[in-house]
């Protein structure tokens, strides 16, 4: 093999990178508050007893559960606006891909969460006049939240690694400007090598800071 | 003495299992009922229409002279709301504690204070330590559920019935989960809490707990009530067979005088 490596041309084009690092992270804190917050609504509305609510939710569940996000990310790119004359641009459109297939992965997991909390602690709340509103948000919630954190943690990593699917619209992010470098500087290798090292760079302290949280979290558990 | 709780031919059904085959009871202030029967009797069903947690087939049920729900064509009807409000004013305590786990033992007790009655946190504080030390637990205030014992939990969960200022409590089976040396310091919390004058309807196999605090036993048999009256007439010569051979059940390895 003998490959010669030669980042060189990375380092003389890290601000190329490091405005493409900038595109990741605003892509990756939008998509991933919208998900994961949303994910909660949708998830609330598997777990609900009424239609009214269980019915779209599972709906929406299917939909963007059992199609790609790549294809929904270049769906609102080219078919939505025809469909509609309403413009999107490549961050809405990839905020849109990420953010509902989010949403839908997310809700199963809270819904799951909520689900394996005994009845008995929906009885206790009610017994001291809890409405069902107050007992999900007070007594539920947490400790389902506390469980499922572990899943949505691994939900988290996974959005900030599909952010990467916005290039294929042209965003401008990590993996965009690889491309623009190694289409420049004839190094794919060293290109799609720094960002792999980027992402993991980026990941792996963040992990690590979430098993401490989880730690902390445990706490009342001992 | 007054009525505070009556219960007017209440009858519950599960799918075709008719468990509560029309109860009739009326409750004093200050009173304590004893409910006794076997399992399946029916009695954890009783106490468990009072405060809804089962929503009664049939039936009516009053508060203070008040009837719960409204009457319809086809029966009574309940609003979820009035039931919430309801239920702050009948206190629950739980065969299995049912503490909240993810809050200390202050915040299990202030949290329907602030919640649901809309206290102030200094003013629900107060309270909650004051039934704490009631029960013996202002020491543990900070503790969380999962590092106390079981009749510390269950004590717990008393105070945290007892801070929402409860006319009745209802007590379903409160010492059946615990080992047998802790069971008397839940007995002697309850005890204490009805020569204070609380309202209480007791589900409870402790036929000590009955024989000595209640005012009344009522025994339960298949969905009705067979036998009720002073606790030593009841406990002690009863008419109806079933509750003989209940209490022969309960005193078959009794140790010897």
């Amino acid at each position: 093999m003998g490959y010669d490596w030669d980042f060189a041309t990375i380092l003389q084009n890290w601000p190329v990178l490091w405005v493409g690092l900038k595109g990741t992270i605003v892509i990756f804190l939008v998509t991933v508050t919208l998900g994961l917050s949303g994910g909660l609504v949708v998830g609330m509305g598997r777990y609900s007893h009424l239609k009214l609510f269980r019915w779209p939710a599972s709906t929406f569940v299917e939909v963007f559960r059992n199609t790609p996000v790549l294809v929904q990310i270049i769906w609102f790119y080219f078919a939505f606006p025809l469909l509609t004359g309403i413009e999107v641009d490549p961050f809405l459109a990839a905020v849109l891909g990420i953010s509902l297939n989010t949403m839908a992965f997310s809700a199963e997991i809270y819904r799951a969460g909520i689900q394996s909390i005994e009845r008995s602690q929906w009885e206790a709340g009610k017994a001291i006049g809890m409405t069902y509103a107050q007992t999900m948000r007070r007594i539920i919630l947490p400790v389902a939240i506390k469980r499922v954190l572990p899943a949505l943690t691994n939900r988290g990593i996974e959005v900030f690694k599909m952010s990467t699917l916005a290039s294929v619209v042209a965003y401008v992010e990590t993996l965009n400007q690889a491309k623009l470098i190694a289409d420049l500087n004839f190094n794919p290798i060293e290109s799609y090598t720094a960002v792999a090292l980027i992402f993991f760079a980026v990941l792996y302290p963040v992990v690590q800071a979430t098993y401490v949280l989880e730690r902390m979290l445990r706490k009342s558990d001992m | 003495m007054s009525e505070i709780l009556k219960i007017e031919n209440l009858h519950k059904q599960f799918g075709d299992l008719e468990v509560l085959k029309g109860i009739d009871l009326s409750i004093q202030t200050g009173e304590t009922v004893v409910l006794l029967g076997s399992s399946g009797s029916g009695k954890s069903t009783l106490l468990r229409c009072v405060n809804f947690m089962e929503t009664p087939s049939e039936g009516r049920i009053y508060l203070h002279g008040e009837m719960i729900g409204q009457q319809t064509a086809g029966g009574v009807r309940y609003r979820e709301l009035e039931l919430c409000k309801l239920r702050t004013r009948i206190g629950m305590v739980f065969q299995h504690f049912n503490l909240f786990p993810h809050m200390t033992v202050l915040q299990n007790v202030m949290e329907g204070q602030i919640t649901v009655l809309g206290r102030t946190r200094v003013e629900a504080e107060d309270k909650s330590r004051a039934q704490l030390d009631r029960v013996g637990l202002l020491v543990k205030a900070d503790e969380y559920p999962a590092r106390l014992s079981g009749g510390q939990k269950q004590r717990v969960a008393i105070a945290r019935a007892l801070a929402m200022d409860p006319d009745v409590m209802l007590f379903d089976e409160v010492t059946s989960a615990l080992d047998p040396e802790l069971v008397g310091e839940v007995l002697k919390a309850m005890r204490q809490l009805a020569e204070e004058g609380m309202t209480m309807l007791v589900v409870t196999h402790e036929l000590g707990f009955a024989y000595h605090v209640a005012n009344r036993v009522l025994f339960l048999d298949q969905g009705r009530i067979v036998e009720q009256g002073e606790p030593r007439q009841v406990l002690k010569s009863p008419d109806s067979t079933r509750m003989r051979e209940f209490l022969d059940g309960h005193s078959l390895f009794k140790l010897p005088d």
